[in-house]
């Protein structure tokens, strides 16, 4: 049994870590936190299906024409609900511009591929057991994510620009840096990252609409626990948060999995209110 | 306080008729739903019923999203609480059966317990956290109404309560939810007329200031979150009904989006504007019907187009008495000499006593011992370059920053550090170096809010609109109007505060101030952005403040007024004490005219 939790667990967090990378990369250059990230997680999963399954492209095809998909809806989410609402970022308005976007999203998905969860295609058809695809699958894809994201941010001039802005938007400004053009690039970006997690994610999750909404949070536990904005506590969170909920799956059943889930949520929210991996507290007064 | 009580008389005869124009619309729809049974049939019946239902949500839930300004997009979670622990109550699977009349009012406890702990992280963290949990809130609720087949009958379903005669028949049942909508309507406007819905704004739109009046955020939440969560359950006992027949598919996610978007289209703030936007969004889909899969499509077109192009919603387009145009060659004109009818004279006198109060930001040494000490009926000016501590030491004894080291003392009790909600209580008020006022409330409320806590009367008496909320009502209206005829602003007194300029602002705060009575008020650079003789008529304002006992700390670069009206000056450099005493003495400081004013 320990085994088949470490398995599962491990996968799920992993999908969960995925979404909480995606909140964090459209944080990271706007101060955003968007309701699209589970949604596009979601989009990797259900334009993954379409695109193989239904249209019987090659795995490969699909793979790659689902990523660029998800990255034009990451766009799409700058330009219609991230960018008219920078100017007043006090007040919050995101959090409605983004959840619209997210619903529509959401019901469109719902409509032109049906409200039943079906089926995702084998990706490599490699495994069986506990060595399944379907469970090793996201934890390499999350893996090779890191990598690629850390590589992109210390050692390419693009990466750097990206942590420039997340620093210090202004001085990253008065450098001169293209601020705006990043800040698309980077939605570009989060869409290819969320689109990884809902394909590699597909065979544990399958392909259906509803799947948007629960990522949404279950993708924000990580970046809750590991703190706003940052990588590393979003992957530690969420394989934990993986790890914790395929337990407590186990151990005592699927109701109250969820509520363990979110009684930890709320728990944590109220003890560390910045994360458990820190951040500092803006001046108030 | 002659003026106090000529005020009060006159708002008890002027009281129903000023309520009149905002009572109007909510009796012509209650008047419009009482006709809708003699010109129509069952199918709008349904309507009406289903309406009543979300409105009796709608009217708690505005409070959260559009007074505190917490967005719960899950509310349709605590409806699915409150539908099946009606429906299980009374079919008495788990527990005897029990009366449905008796089994909604415990939905509503179980709804208000839950509606707090769904709140929870909203007492700490602001918006995307309390969404978030309000959506996860609603995901598992869904979750474990499927899976807890024994008490919930899973994916079949349970049977709703059935109501006994007369609100067995569908015209009975809508008079009776018709009747519920419209007791939610009255509990929910008191609440938002009270000193509680503007405390709520206040936390919403100036936190900060809210605070110093003495508004505890986290109280004034979990009331609301009560209140709330246990409209919510009741709504959701009575839909349980309607439906005759529940499962969890009736609660889609869709339902919370209705809830959430009617308050948003309504307009933040309002009553009226909600309940029009959930009136309109519950007869679009009828009478759209081959949109009817489109709707929540719709919705979030609909969020987005209001977000975008009309943040205030409907209640902002049916305000028009803020489109009428201020008068553009205003003054402000106090009028110090009425101080005497309002604030009270203090004797005895207090003393305000700092000693070796540090504090670090990082390796930053922003106050490194620094004793001070404020008397009673005193003005006390605290100088010094930017960046010498000067606004760091009013919010140490404000509360905001915790020293480090050293104690404050007022009178003979210790001033606890931090707490800057406690300040209020202590008879400490301030103002703030950018005025922080309620742009969205009136001048009038604005300065009500300086008074939230000498209203005596406790939020169920807000709720009920008791007697002893009333006369606070009429104490603090009368008062906050007499304190501004004393800063000259009593003519803008209905107008929206961000119409307003920053000037006008400044003597705002001070009103507000003064609404406590304090016997200590810290003014942050009262005189900034004013003009010469708004500086003047400010300097007489402050000197009269002190003449009635207030000591008063004043935090100012301009040199002249400090020297004009102060009867002792402090100077900081770098944390330090540079030099202090009288003005005198200060204006030829060698070290003083070095560092600061420059020879």
């Amino acid at each position: 049994m320990l085994v088949s939790i470490l398995a599962s667990g491990l996968a799920a967090g992993a999908i969960y870590a995925l979404v909480g990378v995606t909140y964090n990369t459209m944080f990271s250059t706007s101060r955003v936190m968007s309701f699209t990230a589970g949604q596009l997680a979601m989009l990797g999963g259900v334009l993954g299906s379409m695109f193989t399954l239904k249209m019987g492209m090659p795995i490969i095809v699909g793979f790659v024409l689902t990523l660029a998909a998800c990255a034009i809806v990451g766009v799409i989410t700058e330009f219609v609900a991230v960018r008219p609402v920078l100017k007043s970022l006090d007040q919050h308005l995101y959090v409605l511009s983004t959840l619209a976007l997210a619903l529509m999203i959401q019901q469109i998905a719902a409509i032109k591929w049906g409200t039943e969860p079906q089926p995702f295609p084998r990706v490599f058809g490699l495994g069986s057991g506990i060595w399944d695809e379907k469970f090793w699958l996201p934890v390499v894809a999350c893996a090779v994510t890191i990598v690629a994201l850390e590589y992109l941010y210390r050692r390419t001039l693009v990466g750097r620009a990206f942590v420039a802005i997340a620093e210090d938007n202004f001085a990253a400004r008065a450098l001169g840096l293209p601020e705006r053009n990043l800040r698309v690039a980077s939605y570009a970006l989060a869409g290819v990252i969320g689109g990884i997690a809902g394909f590699s994610g597909g065979q544990l999750l399958l392909a259906f609409f509803a799947n948007g909404a629960l990522l949404n949070f279950y993708g924000f536990v990580p970046v809750a626990l590991g703190g706003l904005g940052n990588n590393r506590g979003a992957i530690f969170g969420g394989l934990a948060l993986g790890l914790f909920q395929q337990a407590a799956n186990f151990l005592v059943g699927g109701i109250f999995s969820s509520v363990a889930v979110f009684t930890l949520f709320i728990v944590v929210l109220l003890a560390a209110p910045q994360g458990l991996f820190g951040g500092t507290t803006a001046r108030r007064v | 306080m002659t003026t106090v009580t000529a005020t009060s008389a006159q708002g008890e005869s002027g009281a129903w008729r000023a309520a009149l124009p905002h009572i109007a619309p909510f009796l012509g729809i209650l008047a419009l739903a009482l006709l809708l049974p003699f010109v129509s049939n069952d199918y709008w019946a349904l309507i009406g019923t289903r309406m009543a239902i979300y409105w009796v949500l709608v009217s708690g839930l505005n409070l959260v999203v559009g007074f505190a300004g917490h967005l719960a997009i899950g509310y349709v979670a605590l409806l699915t609480l409150g539908a099946y622990t009606t429906s299980v109550l009374v079919a008495g699977n788990v527990t005897p059966a029990v009366p449905v009349f008796l089994a909604l009012p415990i939905a509503g406890c179980v709804g208000a317990l839950f509606g707090v702990i769904v709140g929870l992280p909203a007492l700490r963290l602001r918006t995307f956290y309390f969404a978030m949990s309000t959506l996860g809130f609603a995901t598992i609720v869904t979750q474990i109404a499927l899976a807890w087949q024994s008490v919930t009958g899973g994916g079949i379903g349970i049977a709703g309560p059935e109501f006994p005669a007369p609100f067995d028949t569908p015209w009975g049942f809508y008079g009776l939810c018709v009747a519920v909508a419209a007791v939610a309507t009255w509990m929910s406007a008191n609440v938002a007329r009270s000193r509680y819905g503007r405390a709520l704004i206040a936390v919403r739109d100036a936190e900060v200031a809210a605070e110093a009046t003495g508004i505890s955020k986290p109280k004034m939440l979990i009331a609301i979150f009560l209140f709330a969560g246990a409209l919510a359950a009741i709504a959701g006992g009575l839909f349980a009904t309607l439906q005759t027949y529940i499962t969890p598919d009736a609660f889609t996610f869709d339902l919370s989006v209705l809830f959430f978007i009617a308050i948003l289209i309504g307009g933040r703030g309002s009553i009226l504007g909600p309940m029009l936007g959930t009136i309109i969004l519950t007869i679009l889909p009828e009478i759209a019907a081959p949109l009817a899969a489109w709707s929540t499509f719709l919705y979030a077109v609909l969020l987005l187009v209001i977000v975008l192009v009309m943040p205030g919603g409907i209640a902002a387009l049916l305000d028009f008495r803020n489109r009428r145009p201020l008068a553009s060659n205003r003054a402000i004109v106090p009028r110090p000499a009425a101080l005497a009818d309002i604030v009270r004279r203090r004797t005895g006198g207090k003393h305000l006593k700092l000693r070796d109060i540090a504090l670090s930001f990082g390796n930053v040494k922003a106050i490194d011992g620094l004793d001070l000490d404020v008397t009673a009926g005193q003005i006390h000016g605290l100088i010094g370059p930017n960046g010498s501590g000067k606004t760091t030491t009013l919010n140490v004894i404000s509360g905001y920053y915790a020293a480090k080291a050293g104690t404050m003392t007022l009178g003979e009790d210790v001033l606890p550090p931090g707490q800057p909600a406690l300040r209020a209580a202590c008879g400490i008020a301030r103002t703030f170096q950018t005025p922080r006022v309620i742009g969205e409330a009136s001048v009038l409320e604005n300065v009500m809010i300086g008074g939230s806590v000498e209203g005596r009367a406790t939020f169920v008496e807000a709720m009920l609109s008791a007697p002893r909320n009333r006369e606070d009502e009429r104490m603090l209206a009368a008062k906050a109007r007499a304190l501004l005829g004393v800063v000259g602003l009593e003519t803008l007194a209905e107008a929206r505060a961000d119409r307003l300029q920053h000037s006008e602002l400044r003597f705002i705060e001070i009103a507000r101030a003064l609404m406590l009575d304090p016997d200590f008020l810290l003014l942050d650079e009262p005189a900034a952005g004013l003009s010469n003789d708004e500086i003047e008529r400010l300097a007489s304002l402050i000197k009269a403040i002190s003449a009635r006992g207030t000591g008063v700390l004043l935090v100012e670069h301009h040199a002249d007024l400090i020297f004009d009206i102060c009867h002792q000056v402090t100077v900081l450099n770098l944390g330090r004490t540079l030099a202090a005493g009288t003005p005198a003495e200060i204006r030829v400081h060698k070290e003083v005219v070095s560092a600061y004013l420059g020879g």
